[in-house]
């Protein structure tokens, strides 16, 4: 296949560490759409960013450092990956915990863990660390689940979603409960028991929507469903994006030519909203044209998951691909305005540091599960 | 290995369920990738036209380009009213930090009036209101300096260059030309507010609320591309061409009658007074000078006064806002005998064809009440028509007045334009009163108030009781008894001139009905003894108008004011004595041979009105027709 390499058939239980096979072979359909996606991202980010070269500079250095994680994911057998997934998820709990209690001691949300050199979002981290141990955990039983081993997953996700929902940030905590739930259905949790939780989820959302929400969370949803006519400061930004995307037409304005963001219209126009900037510039031949590309990465991953050999494997690289989309899917939604706002960035597009890093990180497992479907049989 | 032990599990079925459980999800990936599509779809292709029209009225603004208000001028092009360069001390919200602490500090400094402070707080911080400039208040030269020193110290704080209205004669011609204000919500009910976009300022009184939407212009526009903070922006994408601009047309110029000359002379001849003088163009109705004493300062107000200033100047006890000309009507007093004369004439009646006798009293038939000439006026003895008008005999008048009654009487006043507006072209007009009986009636409620009674008529007859005039109704009918019943109304605005192209479109004069029927013999009678009152050494105004270089006929009155001494809540006694004083007054035209002008005057309580009203009379004839002073002048230069 895609593989550049082919391991020689030996012992499934390789005497060498991982890093003492460092290799560019990767999945290529992986890499070539991956290179494409961040640098069209990289061009609409110079627009949107007011053609500043620095905004394009640091981008690009976060998507190096990306790529970076992406090689590195890459060379490590899912075997070892699986071996250490229990202490990665326990550790990053522990960070999370700490980034609360630090943030009680300063008297305010905290999301970020100072490392003096760089800066992090441990839930940042969540993201993969859950999907992570979900799989770990069917791994190691029969499938389709037991009840009780459902609920044990169901703690491995809504700890850490709980923890995430405090600091306040409920978009994350919602995409880890999403990826969660995802690895969940993909191990094949019986659909009776699917419907069920839909029914229980509806006295669950009142007790979210009473207890858990904080104000300005609720008037995002209101907003979104009950917009009205007149544009409140609520329904502006969503407002002036819908303006963007919509006045772009078929084939756009051109780039550098989209107005929405020049003129300070579009808020965040370079992260949460790059979308619309896209839309408005490149129209919808633009817009379709990207999401073709992240369809393509959504593919190949499923793909990837069909062919892996074990069920750790395949649930993470099942749940890599669909939570992959999820995130693309939540924030497009949001700026064509199908979805309330949540701020989750438009992957290797929107301007933004850790979630390009630990995407990339998740592609190199998905490169990864990919080079070595073939070496662990039954 | 412990993982050895679970593979005893199915792993083609696990296979399998995971498969479908994948093509699944890839369906729930199509059909979601699909709403999203046929969202764009819907949004860029569908409602296309509906976005790019919203983009359009998002980015592009309408700026308002306010008209340049027209001048007003005297009728040699002098200029009365005209627009200055000032300062405004303006906010740009975007870059304000703390404006209420900005604000506070400049009301410290005196530039802010902290009475404006809830409403400019207000205005500044309503969001999203997409104005880029917030007006707080004009400043003098001398402001705008203090600021600009400190200017490093108010972010967000501004000055910008604007127009103000200034006018140059000041309080000369305050109530006549008017001043304007901030528009107000009572003047936003009579204009339509697309007009006034950018114009902060409206008429407020005289010419200038009169003549607004003369002197207003039409306001231009101007599109130009904004940012969401209302800043401007240059795009190019949307070039300069591409963005409408619709040019302001300027107001037009009011030329007026007026001569600023003789109004000066008018206003320092009536300096210290309270008073009122009105000089009219026999000719065609032109009001050539229309004073009010003590008058304001109109460039005080359209600067913005201070409240406590305004206060100041509202309640001052000699109510310097009333415009006394038009707006105050006042017992004529003897400046009515002229008139009823001439009604005398007219009905003709034997009463003025025969001497009477002046014992100083007069008893009204078949009754015991008993009419006195004013202390200190000796009994005049033989009375003739003539003599009653030279030295202005009461016992003559009420005696004539009986004869011709109150119902002769009224039909006859008000054709001279007495008890209603003359119709001048600023607002604030009195109508005055010229009673009757059937106004009597109406006037009041309890039945025996209702009927006239002969003791009403005889004091009508010498322009006391209910009769009220106002200065320019008198003005106005003097020159109507000197152009023989030719009557015009009394008009300021003589022309309008187009700012641009200077052309002039002149107003013609406008002709009243005449005062008709009355003889020829009937008029030169009157105006005899009208030139009597300045030349017979009798004469009540004789003192007054000696040495003129030109003949005047005139009338002078002097008319009780009464009502006042029941007013218990005056304080201060001297005061009230000062206002129970007499009103002198005094009417007059000349030449009188050949008369130009129609002259009217009043002075408050300070005694009679040979004493008082006719010198400022002459004063201001004066400054028309000139003095010996200035004849030797020129004979000299």
């Amino acid at each position: 296949m895609s593989s550049l390499r082919i391991e020689p058939a030996r012992s499934p239980w390789p005497r060498q560490l991982p890093v003492a096979m460092p290799s560019l072979a990767v999945d290529i359909p992986l890499l070539v759409t991956l290179l494409l996606v961040s640098g069209l991202g990289l061009v609409v980010l110079y627009s949107a960013a007011g053609g500043s070269e620095s905004a394009v500079i640091r981008q690009s250095i976060r998507l190096g450092a990306g790529l970076a994680a992406f090689f590195v994911f890459a060379q490590i057998p899912p075997r070892y990956l699986r071996l250490w997934t229990p202490w990665v998820y326990v550790a990053v709990l522990g960070l999370l915990l700490g980034v609360m209690l630090s943030g009680e001691i300063a008297g305010g949300s905290q999301r970020w863990l100072d490392l003096g050199i760089i800066r992090f979002q441990p839930s940042e981290l969540m993201k993969l660390a859950t999907p992570l141990m979900v799989a770990w955990f069917f791994h190691e039983r029969t499938l389709p689940p037991a009840f009780g081993h459902l609920f044990v997953a169901l703690l491995i996700i809504a700890v850490p979603a709980f923890l995430i929902a405090e600091q306040p940030d409920l978009g994350t905590a919602l995409l880890i409960v999403a990826a969660g739930g995802i690895a969940v259905l993909l191990a094949g949790m019986s659909i009776r028991l699917i419907v069920a939780g839909a029914i229980a989820a509806v006295p669950m959302a009142w007790v979210a929507w009473k207890f858990l929400l904080h104000d300005y969370q609720r008037t995002r949803v209101i907003t979104f469903l009950f917009p009205g006519d007149a544009p409140t400061d609520a329904t502006w930004n969503i407002w002036q994006s819908q303006i963007a995307i919509g006045s772009g037409g078929t084939f756009g304005k051109g780039w550098l030519n989209g107005t929405q963001a020049h003129l300070d219209f579009l808020p965040e126009s370079s992260t949460d909203f790059i979308f619309a900037v896209m839309g408005e510039e490149f129209g919808l031949m633009g817009l379709v044209a990207l999401i073709t590309l992240y369809l393509v990465l959504v593919g190949r991953g499923l793909w990837i998951a069909v062919q892996a050999q074990d069920t750790f494997t395949r649930l993470l690289a099942g749940t890599l691909s669909l939570t992959f989309f999820v995130y693309v899917f939540v924030n497009a939604g949001m700026v064509s305005g199908i979805l309330p706002v949540v701020g989750v960035p438009l992957p290797f597009v929107s301007a933004g540091g850790t979630s390009a890093v630990t995407l990339m990180a998740g592609f190199g497992m998905l490169a990864a599960i990919s080079r070595h479907r073939k070496l662990i049989g039954p | 290995m412990a993982g050895r032990t679970q593979r005893l599990k199915d792993h083609w079925q696990e296979h399998r369920l995971f498969l479908t459980r994948v093509i699944g999800a890839a369906v729930v990936v199509v059909l979601l990738t699909g709403a999203l599509v046929w969202r764009l779809v819907h949004l860029q292709v569908v409602e296309y036209e509906r976005f790019s029209g919203l983009l359009q009225r998002n980015q592009i603004r309408v700026e308002p380009l306010p008209p340049t208000r027209g001048l007003i001028l005297d009728r040699a092009g002098r200029i009365l009213a005209e627009n200055i360069p000032s300062w405004q001390l303006v906010a740009v919200p975007e870059a304000l930090e703390d404006f209420e602490a900005t604000l506070q500090s400049l009301e410290l400094m005196g530039l802010v009036d902290p009475v404006n402070h809830a409403e400019l707080v207000d205005l500044v911080g309503s969001q999203r209101s997409r104005v880029d400039r917030v007006t707080l208040t004009n400043l003098t030269e001398e402001q705008a300096a203090t600021f600009a020193v400190r200017r490093y110290a108010f972010p967000g704080i501004d000055i910008r260059e604007g127009l103000i209205r200034n006018y140059p004669y000041g309080e000369a011609a305050a109530h006549v030309v008017g001043y304007v204000g901030r528009i107000s919500e009572g003047d936003l009910e009579r204009i339509d507010g697309a007009d006034y976009k950018g114009t902060s300022q409206i008429g407020k009184t005289g010419l200038e609320r009169a003549y607004e939407d003369v002197l207003h212009g039409t306001v231009g526009y101007r599109e130009m591309v904004v940012n969401a903070h209302g800043r401007r922006q240059s795009l190019e994408t949307v070039p300069p061409g591409a963005l409408e601009e619709q040019l302001p047309v300027p107001g037009q110029h009011v030329v007026t009658a007026l001569d600023i000359r003789l109004q000066l002379a008018a206003q320092e001849a009536l300096a210290g007074y309270r008073g009122a003088a009105v000089v009219v163009n026999v000719r065609n109705g032109d009001v050539l000078a229309l004073v009010s004493t003590p008058a304001f300062d109109p460039n005080a107000l359209a600067m913005g006064m201070s409240q406590s200033d305004y206060t100041a100047v509202r309640t001052d006890p000699d109510e310097p806002f009333i415009n006394r000309a038009i707006g105050n009507p006042y017992s004529p007093g003897s400046t009515i005998k002229p008139f009823v004369g001439l009604a005398g004439l007219f009905y003709d009646t034997a009463y003025v064809h025969e001497d009477h006798y002046c014992n100083g009293q007069y008893r009204l038939p078949n009754s015991s009440r008993v009419y006195r000439e004013p202390r200190r006026v000796l009994p005049h003895g033989e009375t003739t028509l003539y003599s009653a008008i030279v030295r202005s005999c009461n016992v003559y008048f009420y005696g004539l007045g009986v004869d011709l009654d109150i119902d002769g009487m009224e039909p006859f006043m008000k054709a001279f334009g007495f008890g209603a507006r003359t119709g001048i072209d600023i607002g604030g007009e009195s109508a005055g009163l010229m009673p009757g009986r059937e106004w009597k009636r109406s006037a009041f409620s309890a039945r025996e108030d209702q009927s006239w009674y002969q003791g009403e008529t005889v004091s009508a007859a010498i322009g006391q009781g209910y009769v009220e005039f106002t200065i320019l109704q008198l003005a106005h009918a003097t020159a109507a008894i000197a152009a023989n019943g030719q009557r015009f109304r009394p008009r300021l605005l003589t022309a309008t001139e187009d700012a641009e192209s200077s052309e002039l479109i002149d107003s013609p004069p406008v002709l009243l009905a005449p005062v008709s029927g009355v003889d020829e013999a009937d008029w030169q009678e009157i105006h005899a003894a009208m030139v009597g009152v300045t030349t017979d050494e009798r004469g009540t105004g004789r003192a007054a108008m000696d040495g003129a270089l030109y003949s005047v006929a005139g009338k002078t009155g002097t008319a009780q004011v009464v009502g006042l001494a029941q007013d218990a809540a005056q304080p201060n006694l001297e005061d009230v004595e000062e206002r129970q004083r007499d009103n002198g007054l005094f009417i007059g035209y000349a030449p009188a041979e050949n008369p130009e002008v129609a002259i009217a005057v009043i002075v408050e309580n300070n005694g009679g009105g040979g004493s008082t009203a006719a010198p400022v009379a002459r004063k201001v004839l004066d400054a028309w027709f000139g003095t010996e002073e200035q004849v030797f002048e020129l004979a000299a230069n």
